[in-house]
């Protein structure tokens, strides 16, 4: 199947022509990629169609004939951006494991249906609610951990920790620290400037520390870095692959 | 089936579907020993409930296709049900989700079975009253 034409430019399909769709197959169109917008509401259809003409197809994206005459044989991606979970997601599984569509994305509208994509192995995905959480919890330190990077296959992750009044740790050394083994510091963030610390950086409060870690220790490191136990940002993985 | 003697659990998220149940019963669902449950098939809380983990059979008939698809596959494959029924009113899709470990039915195969079946007896002259064709 091929996924890309003889200028490299990729087929892609995007599902649900809403306020999400219809903004990304205009932004994809406009970087020079092939797409076409599936919408299955008649009205909304028309109303997309006066800018998109024959770019956008009028029809229900779970049945698998409108997925063929959108020519879903030679799509590389597959979006699915609907304001429906179950569409999204079984719109995603048929792209993947029936037409052998190389990449899918689908948005999660209800973030607590994020377990089903993972069973159906629906990946990645996205979710509007996480992203504005994590904002928010970058935005916002009282949470004091925000999580910036997950690779849950590959059992690491980078964390930004901020380093709060009466910690332990401050005004020790780096290499003074004796940090869980499977973490390490990699970056310090101070007065708005990061750096990466050498032996001799003393860490002080305030700091915003990030690092690599193995997710098994995490709940370690965030108590030796002075961080209260009892708040974690486990619940917010916003795009996760 | 609960007159079969099967313990049976409803999920719905409609509460006044219970009343539904209760047709043509001589005594309250509960007491002919079903088991009814307030809920949608994709919150979990609402299958445990139910009892899904318990369940040796597991039917998944909402008025969505989707809906039943995605519950019918957490059933399976979240819950290890052995036996998963869904419906499915699109064939093409029920064919693809049969050929998965689905047990699928499909209502609109079944009645344009039926339908052909009824058309050829009547081309044929051997059923259906006289003159009824094409009357409606």
């Amino acid at each position: 199947m091929e996924a890309t034409d003889d200028r490299g430019r990729e087929y892609m399909l995007v599902v649900g022509a809403g306020k999400v769709g219809w903004n990304l197959t205009r932004e994809l169109i406009e970087k020079g990629n092939e797409v076409t917008l599936i919408e299955s509401d008649r009205e909304r259809y028309l109303t997309v169609e006066q800018e998109l003409e024959h770019r956008v197809l009028y029809g229900d994206a779970s049945e698998l004939w409108v997925l063929e005459r959108a020519g879903i044989q030679r799509a590389g991606m597959v979006i699915a951006v609907t304001g429906d979970d179950e569409d999204n997601l079984l719109i995603c599984q048929v792209a993947k494991d029936k037409y052998n569509v190389e990449r899918v994305i689908a948005r999660v509208n209800n973030p607590r249906n994020r377990q089903h994509f993972e069973l159906l192995g629906v990946k990645p995905y996205v979710s509007a609610t996480d992203l504005i959480l994590r904002l928010i919890e970058r935005e916002v330190p009282r949470y004091g951990l925000v999580h910036l990077l997950d690779l849950a296959d590959a059992k690491i992750e980078i964390i930004d920790l901020l380093i709060g009044e009466g910690a332990p740790v401050i005004g020790r050394r780096v290499d003074e620290l004796d940090m869980p083994k499977g973490s390490l510091l990699i970056s310090v963030l101070r007065e708005g400037t990061g750096f990466v610390p050498t032996a001799e950086t003393v860490l002080e409060a305030g700091d915003e520390v990030l690092a690599v870690l193995d997710p098994r220790v995490e709940e370690e490191l965030t108590v030796y870095l002075g961080l209260r136990s009892d708040v974690s940002a486990d619940d917010a993985p916003g795009l996760r692959d | 089936m609960l007159a079969d003697g099967h313990a049976v659990s409803c999920l719905d998220e409609d509460a006044d579907s219970h009343a539904r149940l209760e047709l043509g019963l001589d005594s309250s669902w509960e007491d002919e020993g079903g088991q009814f449950t307030v809920g949608t098939g994709l919150e979990i809380d609402a299958l445990l409930t139910a009892g899904i983990e318990t369940a040796d059979v597991f039917v998944a008939s909402t008025d969505g296709d989707n809906t039943n698809i995605v519950i019918a596959q957490i059933a399976q494959r979240r819950f290890r049900v052995e036996t998963v029924i869904t419906r499915i009113l699109d064939p093409y899709r029920a064919e693809w989700y049969e050929q998965r470990g689905l047990h699928t039915i499909c209502p609109t195969r079944i009645a344009i079975g039926q339908l052909e079946t009824e058309l050829r007896a009547v081309a044929s002259g051997t059923a259906g009253p006289e003159g009824s064709h094409g009357s409606d």
